[in-house]
C-alpha cells in the first residue's frame, strides 16, 4: 500500500463500520479527489455518504460543524491546504471552539484532511506547509503521517476521535513509499511520535516528507561515524514532550527540520521545548533547519527552497563540531 | 403563499395594519384568542427583559449587551411555530425564540455577566449557542438539515441572520449549499435597517433581501418583520414546506432596531428622531395590542399589572445570576478537548502554583 491506499483503506474501513461517517469536499465523489484517496468509495457507500459539494471551502468546514453536533462524523477534504483559508474562519471560530462555548455539550468531530507541502512542481498556492498556524489555534489537533502504515493508523485514530483532527497528507510521497499495511483496523494514537531510527550523537526530530530525506542524511552522516537518532512527530498539537526529551537528554543535541517557515514555527517550538526539558545536556544549541520565511518559490525556483539531504547533512556537521 | 408573495415583486406580506386592524384575511393564521393573547404577553416579557437589561448594564451590572426591543413578533412568532425537535441556530438577537426554545433568562444574563455557562441552554433541546462571527452560524444550520435528512429526522432548522450578515460570504455558501443538497432549512433575515451604523443602501442594491433566494433557485418572502400575525403565517408555511422535503425557505422579515447595536454603539450618530417617530407608529407591541384591544381580549389595566410581575420576576432572576459561583480555573482548561492534553494540565497546573505562591 501507499498513502493514498492507506487513508483509502481507513475512510473504507470506517464507512463500513459506522453509518454515521460520511465523506465529503471537492470532486471528492464521482472522481475520488484529485489524488485519487476517496476513489471508489461512492460507488461503494452512496451519494448521501461520499460526494462531491459546491465549491465552497467554508461552506464545507461549516456544514462538517453542523453535522457533527447533530451526531454524524464528517471527513472532509480540503483540496490542497493552500485552498483552505476561506475555511479557516470556520475551522478556528467554530469547530475549534464549539466544545470550550457550550462547556462540552457540543463537541465537533471532524477530520479536515488536506495534502499540504512542496516538491511537486505546482502551482501557486499548492506547496505551503502551515501546520504551526493550525496548531497554534487552542482547540485543534493536528496530525502528519509519514509512512502508509502511520497514514492508515492514524486516520482510523482521527475518525474515531471526538475532537476536530487537521489530518495534513503529505503529498509529495503521497505514492512514492510503498510499504505492508495490515489489512485489517487498527489505530495509532494521536499525540505519540516514533524513533525511525535510534542514534547516539544527535536527534533529528522531523514529520512528513521530510522523514525520508533525514534518512538519507543520517545514512551520510554515518558515514563519517555520526550516529543520528531520528524522531517522527507524527502528531504535531497535541506535541510529544516525552520522546523529544528523552532522546535528546541522550544525544544532547537537536536538529528539527521542516518545510515551513522558520520564524514562529514547530522548529521554534522543539528548540524550546528542548531548552526546558534537556537544558543541561545540550551540547549544542538547537538548530532549526527548514523553508526560509517566503513564500514558496514557482517550480523553477523551488529547488532553492526545498530541503535536500545534503542540507541536512551540512547542519548535522555544523551542529556536531559546535 | 410563496407564489403570491414573490420577491421578485417586491410585495410584503402583511395581515394588520399599524392600527392593528386586519387588513389580510387570506392570510390570518389559524391561532385562537387565547394563543393571541399569550404571545402578546410573551413579547412584553421579552421587552420588559430586555429594557431591564439595558438599564443593568447602565448600572455596571453586565457587559456590553444586544438589545432586542422592536423585533420581538419575529422572535415570538419563531418560538410559536419552532418545535421541540427543531433547530433553532442563533445570531446574537432572538431573545424571545431562546426563551421559546427552553433557554432560561438567568441564562441569558450569564452569558452577558461573562460565562459560557449562559449559552450552553442546558435544558433547552436542539438549539445553538450564540454565535458573533456574523453569517458563519447560517452554515451550520444547513450542516444540521443535511443531517435531519440523512439520518431520516423530521426536523426543520431555524437559522437567524442580520441584514448586514447578507454580504457576507457564509451567507452565499450556507443558501447555496442548502439548496443544492435541498435540505429544511429556514434562513430568516432579520433586517432591522441597520447593521451596526451601516443602512441597507450601504449594504446591498438588491430591491428586497428575500429576492436574493431566487438566484439560489429556492423559496423566499418578505414580510412585515413588526406583524406577529404574518410571520407566524410565513414561518409557519417554510416549516411546513420544508417538512415536505421541499428544500430551504429564505425569509426576509422588515423590522426597526429600536435600540442601539450593543450597548457601547451610540444610534444618534447615524439615524434621526424623524426615522426612529416614523418606526415607533410600526412597533410591533403597539399594534398587537390594538389588535387585542379592538377585539376585547385585552385592556391597558392588565398591561400595567403584568408588567409589575414581571419586573419582580425579572430582578429576582438577575440577582440570582449575580450570585452565580465564581469561575474557576479549571474551566478555563476543561472544555478543549475530549481528554484535556498535557501540555494543558502542566499550564494549569503553573498557575495554580502561582496562585498557592500568591496566597502565601
Amino acid at each position: 500500500m501507499n498513502i493514498v491506499n492507506a487513508i483509502n483503506n481507513a475512510i473504507d474501513i470506517k464507512l463500513n463500520e459506522d453509518p454515521n461517517v460520511l465523506a465529503f469536499g471537492e470532486d471528492v465523489g464521482k472522481e475520488g479527489g484529485v489524488f485519487r484517496v476517496t476513489e471508489g468509495l461512492q460507488q461503494k457507500y452512496g451519494k448521501q455518504r461520499v460526494f462531491d459539494t459546491p465549491l465552497g471551502e467554508s461552506g464545507i468546514a461549516g456544514s462538517a460543524v453542523g453535522m457533527a453536533i447533530a451526531g454524524l462524523r464528517p471527513i472532509i477534504e480540503m483540496q490542497f491546504s493552500g485552498f483552505v483559508y476561506p475555511a479557516f474562519n470556520q475551522i478556528v471560530s467554530h469547530a475549534a471552539r464549539m466544545r470550550n462555548r457550550t462547556r462540552s455539550r457540543y463537541s465537533t468531530p471532524i477530520v479536515i484532511r488536506m495534502p499540504y507541502g512542496g516538491g511537486i512542481n505546482a502551482l501557486e498556492h499548492h506547496s505551503e506547509s502551515m501546520e504551526a498556524l493550525f496548531a497554534h489555534v487552542p482547540g485543534l489537533k493536528v496530525v502528519i503521517p509519514s509512512t502508509p502504515h502511520d497514514a492508515k493508523g492514524l486516520m482510523i485514530a482521527a475518525i474515531e476521535s471526538d475532537d476536530t483532527i487537521v489530518f495534513m497528507e503529505p503529498k509529495r510521497i503521497y505514492r512514492a513509499i510503498k510499504q505492508e499495511v495490515p489489512e485489517d483496523k487498527f489505530s495509532i494514537e494521536i499525540g505519540k511520535g516514533k524513533i525511525v531510527q535510534e542514534g547516539t550523537d544527535l536527534t533529528i526530530v522531523t514529520y512528513g516528507a521530510l522523514v525520508r530525506e533525514v534518512q538519507k542524511a543520517a545514512v551520510m552522516a554515518k558515514k563519517q561515524g555520526i550516529s543520528v537518532e531520528i524522531i517522527d512527530l507524527r502528531t504535531i498539537y497535541p506535541i510529544d514532550r516525552d520522546i523529544i526529551r528523552d532522546s535528546v537528554t541522550k544525544t544532547g543535541r537537536v536538529i528539527t527540520v521542516t518545510e515551513s517557515p522558520r520564524s514562529f514555527s514547530v522548529a521554534s517550538e522543539v528548540s524550546q521545548i528542548v531548552i526546558e526539558e534537556a537544558f543541561l545536556n545540550l551540547e549544542a544549541p538547537p538548530k532549526r533547519v527548514t523553508g526560509f520565511d517566503t513564500i514558496v518559490p514557482l517550480p523553477k525556483g523551488e529547488h532553492h527552497y526545498i530541503i535536500s539531504p545534503e542540507k541536512i547533512y551540512y547542519e548535522i556537521l555544523d551542529t556536531i563540531k559546535y | 403563499m410563496f407564489e403570491k408573495y414573490n420577491p421578485i415583486n417586491d410585495l410584503m406580506l402583511q395581515v394588520i395594519n399599524n392600527d392593528g386592524k386586519v387588513i389580510n384575511k387570506e392570510f390570518f393564521p389559524k391561532l385562537d384568542d387565547i394563543q393571541i393573547i399569550k404571545a402578546y404577553k410573551d413579547m412584553l416579557f421579552e421587552r420588559t427583559a430586555d429594557l431591564m437589561t439595558v438599564s443593568y448594564q447602565r448600572q455596571g451590572r453586565i457587559f456590553t449587551y444586544p438589545p432586542n426591543y422592536g423585533q420581538e413578533a419575529i422572535h415570538i412568532a419563531s418560538g410559536m411555530v419552532i418545535k421541540n425537535e427543531d433547530w433553532l441556530v442563533p445570531a446574537f438577537r432572538e431573545l424571545g425564540a431562546y426563551l421559546a426554545k427552553g433557554a432560561t433568562l438567568k441564562e441569558i444574563f450569564l452569558y452577558f455577566m461573562g460565562y459560557e455557562d449562559g449559552t450552553v441552554f442546558k435544558d433547552a433541546n436542539h438549539i445553538l449557542p450564540i454565535s458573533v462571527p456574523i453569517a458563519s452560524q447560517l452554515i451550520h444550520g444547513t450542516g444540521l438539515a443535511y443531517a435531519a435528512k440523512y439520518l431520516n429526522k423530521k426536523e426543520v432548522v431555524f437559522a437567524y441572520v442580520g441584514d448586514g450578515g447578507t454580504s457576507e460570504g457564509d451567507f452565499h455558501e450556507a443558501l447555496n449549499f442548502a439548496a443544492v443538497w435541498k435540505v429544511p432549512v429556514v434562513f430568516v433575515v432579520q433586517n432591522n435597517q441597520y447593521a451596526i451604523s451601516t443602512s441597507k443602501e450601504d449594504q446591498t442594491v438588491s430591491v428586497n433581501f428575500a429576492i436574493k433566494s431566487v438566484a439560489y433557485g429556492m423559496k423566499g418572502i418578505k414580510v412585515d418583520g413588526n406583524d406577529l400575525f404574518a410571520m407566524y403565517a410565513a414561518l409557519n408555511e417554510a416549516h411546513d414546506y420544508c417538512s415536505k422535503g421541499n428544500g430551504p425557505v429564505l425569509i426576509e422579515a422588515l423590522t426597526y432596531r429600536k435600540g442601539a447595536h450593543t450597548t457601547s454603539d451610540d444610534p444618534t450618530k447615524y439615524r434621526d428622531k424623524a426615522e426612529e417617530e416614523k418606526w415607533e407608529q410600526k412597533d410591533p407591541l403597539k399594534r398587537l395590542k390594538s389588535y387585542l384591544i379592538d377585539n376585547k381580549l385585552f385592556s391597558e389595566d392588565q398591561e400595567k399589572n403584568i408588567i409589575d410581575d414581571y419586573k419582580k420576576e425579572i430582578d429576582r432572576i438577575f440577582s440570582e445570576a449575580e450570585n452565580y459561583e465564581p469561575y474557576s480555573l479549571n474551566e478555563v482548561f476543561k472544555h478543549h478537548y475530549a481528554d484535556m492534553p498535557q501540555d494543558l494540565k502542566n499550564q494549569q497546573r503553573e498557575h495554580e502554583n502561582f496562585l498557592k505562591w500568591k496566597e502565601s
